[in-house]
């Protein structure tokens, strides 16, 4: 992308989020039960994406990934928090107003044929959205034209084609096309590969490398499979009922998780080798009701390891090894380090909110 | 197909399904051509695992299985044996016993294959009254010992909860529970752990590895996850286009799949080891079913395709250690698959 965007510099992260919030009010089965439930679908969520890497987020259904990414988009308002984008806080007085915030930021959704307008053809989808924002109509059929190119749909052959005379993948390109219209500097992308067939999925991750290489783009990319995560992703946030348990590079996490959720996860991931099937199944039972969380750690009642102290004090995040973050009391690498020196003030944030 | 296939270290016994030249179009506005001379065995106690992107056949192999197809637009060739019955020319109360019976079916979307407006306990207490002479009491006392066999927590509890009372994962044991009533001799599984949870799917499968042993039933596991049919498959079929295009015993496939679509997809799979590099993806996508090629369906997809390939159809022929190949220009010798780092 355009220098001229870049306002922090490289030190700067491009997105911090702080204390990200939402809970949702769910009707209670009895009319006569006063107490209010809330499902914390969100619930104090901090981290900080830095320019040109991809973050990925994983965690199972319910833990609040894509509640999350909802919330950066602002397609849902948040209780709480604050976004902070290359510096300027948005939708402040005196920040980023909304408007510039959302042309800076695009997502690409899992379901490829629901997020398209079935009355358009794919050239006018994607010139869709630059018009609206002051470009002319053939400036904005030009560039949807390169970037069909670019997503390796050949314009004359597929311009005029509507969304349901294309396959799953093509579509899907389509829809990356279109968020690249917007020529967006942080791209959200939420299970985009998980509805593809192999084949075609490889096809897509290979031209999400290559255009964030060659465009400058910053990723964040929510999907549950670990795999896909781990060969995408520079770094990794795991969410667990609303809440980040774990954060860190990608090989470090992979190599040595901490917390024992992310363990678990690892361990799920089926073997690729016959001969060393997996044995045992780490975790029993289903992710737990976000209404009633656990107190304390919320993972302590699926825990191996849950001690008396989990069910009474929410852990903090704490750091290991630089940069490698863990909200877990039965943690030995964080005990370790614990003395020396103060957690940075993301983490001690987002274990208060706890 | 009259062409003996190779098995070698033959049980005496025959299969316990036999499917030999097998065809299923769908008859309509836009007639496809779903499935094309399929043929292949399961044995007694035998896991098969049908691998395959969208559009391969998988499902409907599945179905027709089943006879879930309506027969008013649907035309199918070919013959089903299972148990030594003709299962295409089973009608009226010889095919309802035959379903759930004989063979019964595992779906993807626990959440649609039950009735909402009734319990667990009833669905099941009913499944098994429709099979077997038993009065109310012990057909519910049977299905709370199926509750308990895939281990679901407080089955008796569970036995009067209505589907969406329970999560996912639970559901999906509910549904073994059901599939498994009647003791079935094959168990048709289509994707039964797509729609789960990473934690969650891997408790299924061991679950169906589990049952699968203790009850010595034959299963046909369909699904597009290579890690999953690693799992619980003694052998795989890939399929493409509505045709077999290999066959091998799992440890074989994954090591050294011999057809470049199965090479290719083994590759394109993102695995541990494939981080900083390419994937090294297949071309093209699936072609339309209702309009296929000439010759090899991949042909048009294929790396190594000659003229021959786009002009005449492989058959499946038989290879060494009872693999099957349908291949002009089979991969030569062991590519690197999933890296197992």
């Amino acid at each position: 992308m355009n220098a001229a965007d870049d306002r922090g510099g490289p030190a700067q992260p491009l997105l911090t989020v702080r204390g990200l919030t939402r809970h949702f009010p769910v009707r209670n089965a009895h009319p006569f039960d006063r107490r209010r439930s809330v499902v914390r679908a969100v619930d104090g969520v901090s981290f900080d994406v830095a320019k040109g890497e991809t973050l990925g987020i994983v965690g199972e259904s319910g833990c609040g990934k894509s509640t999350t990414a909802r919330l950066i988009a602002r397609l849902i308002e948040p209780d709480a928090g604050e976004l902070v984008f290359d510096g300027e806080a948005v939708g402040r007085f005196g920040g980023l107003a909304l408007k510039s915030f959302r042309r800076q930021l695009q997502m690409v959704f899992q379901d490829s044929s629901a997020s398209l307008n079935p009355r358009l053809t794919v050239r006018e989808a994607i010139a869709y959205g630059p018009q609206v924002h002051g470009l002319s109509r053939t400036a904005a059929q030009d560039r949807a034209d390169a970037l069909l190119e670019r997503v390796g749909l050949a314009p004359a052959l597929f311009a005029q084609r509507y969304p349901h005379e294309l396959s799953g993948g093509q579509r899907q390109r389509v829809n990356i096309a279109r968020a690249l219209a917007f020529e967006p500097r942080l791209l959200i992308l939420d299970e985009s590969v998980a509805a593809l067939d192999k084949s075609v999925q490889a096809q897509v991750l290979n031209l999400l490398q290559s255009l964030k290489a060659e465009r400058g783009l910053t990723y964040l990319f929510i999907s549950h499979d670990l795999n896909v995560v781990h060969y995408l992703a520079d770094r990794v946030l795991v969410m667990y009922l609303g809440q980040v348990v774990e954060s860190g590079p990608v090989e470090q996490l992979f190599q040595a998780p901490r917390h024992p959720y992310t363990r678990a996860l690892l361990s799920a991931v089926p073997a690729t080798d016959p001969a060393h099937r997996t044995t045992a199944s780490p975790l029993q039972g289903d992710p737990p009701n976000p209404i009633d969380p656990p107190s304390g750690c919320r993972f302590r009642d699926r825990c191996p390891q849950a001690q008396p102290l989990c069910a009474e004090r929410a852990p903090l995040m704490r750091v290991g090894r630089p940069g490698h973050f863990a909200a877990c009391h039965v943690d030995p690498v964080a005990d370790a380090q614990a003395d020396e020196g103060p957690a940075p003030l993301w983490a001690a944030a987002s274990g208060a909110a706890a | 197909m009259s062409a003996t296939l190779p098995r070698e270290a033959t049980p005496v016994t025959a299969p316990l399904l036999s499917v030999r030249g097998l065809g299923v179009q769908f008859t309509g506005d836009r007639p496809a051509t779903a499935l094309s001379d399929l043929s292949f065995d399961v044995q007694a106690g035998e896991v098969l695992g049908l691998l395959g992107e969208s559009g391969s056949g998988k499902s409907v192999t599945l179905r027709t299985l089943l006879r879930l197809h309506p027969p008013r637009r649907t035309r199918i060739t070919g013959q089903v044996q299972v148990a030594g019955q003709d299962v295409l020319a089973l009608q009226g109360a010889a095919l309802q016993r035959y379903r759930g019976g004989v063979v019964s079916m595992v779906f993807q979307e626990p959440g649609l294959a039950f009735d909402p407006v009734y319990t667990i306990g009833q669905q099941i207490a009913e499944f098994v009254q429709a099979h077997q002479a038993v009065d109310g009491t012990t057909a519910r006392a049977r299905a709370l010992q199926l509750l308990e066999r895939v281990q679901i927590p407080q089955a008796r509890r569970r036995l009067d909860a209505y589907p969406h009372e329970l999560s996912g994962g639970m559901r999906q044991r509910a549904m073994i529970a059901l599939a498994l009533a009647c003791k079935p001799q094959l168990l048709l599984a289509d994707e039964p752990t797509t729609a789960l949870d990473a934690t969650v799917q891997i408790q299924i499968l061991l679950l169906l590895r589990e049952l699968q042993r203790e009850t010595g039933m034959a299963v046909i596991f369909v699904t597009h996850d290579i890690g999953a049919a690693v799992e619980v498959a003694d052998r795989i079929a890939v399929m493409y286009a509505g045709r077999i295009v290999e066959q091998a015993d799992v440890a074989t496939l994954v090591a050294a799949p011999r057809h470049p679509y199965s090479a290719g997809l083994l590759a394109a799979t993102v695995g541990p080891g494939s981080r900083g590099r390419p994937l090294p993806a297949i071309a093209g996508a699936p072609p339309d079913l209702s309009a296929l090629p000439a010759g090899c369906a991949f042909a048009p997809r294929c790396g190594q395709a000659v003229p021959r390939c786009r002009s005449d159809q492989p058959p499946l022929l038989p290879g060494p250690g009872g693999t099957q190949l349908a291949c002009w220009q089979p991969v030569a010798g062991p590519v690197t698959g999933l890296q197992t780092a």
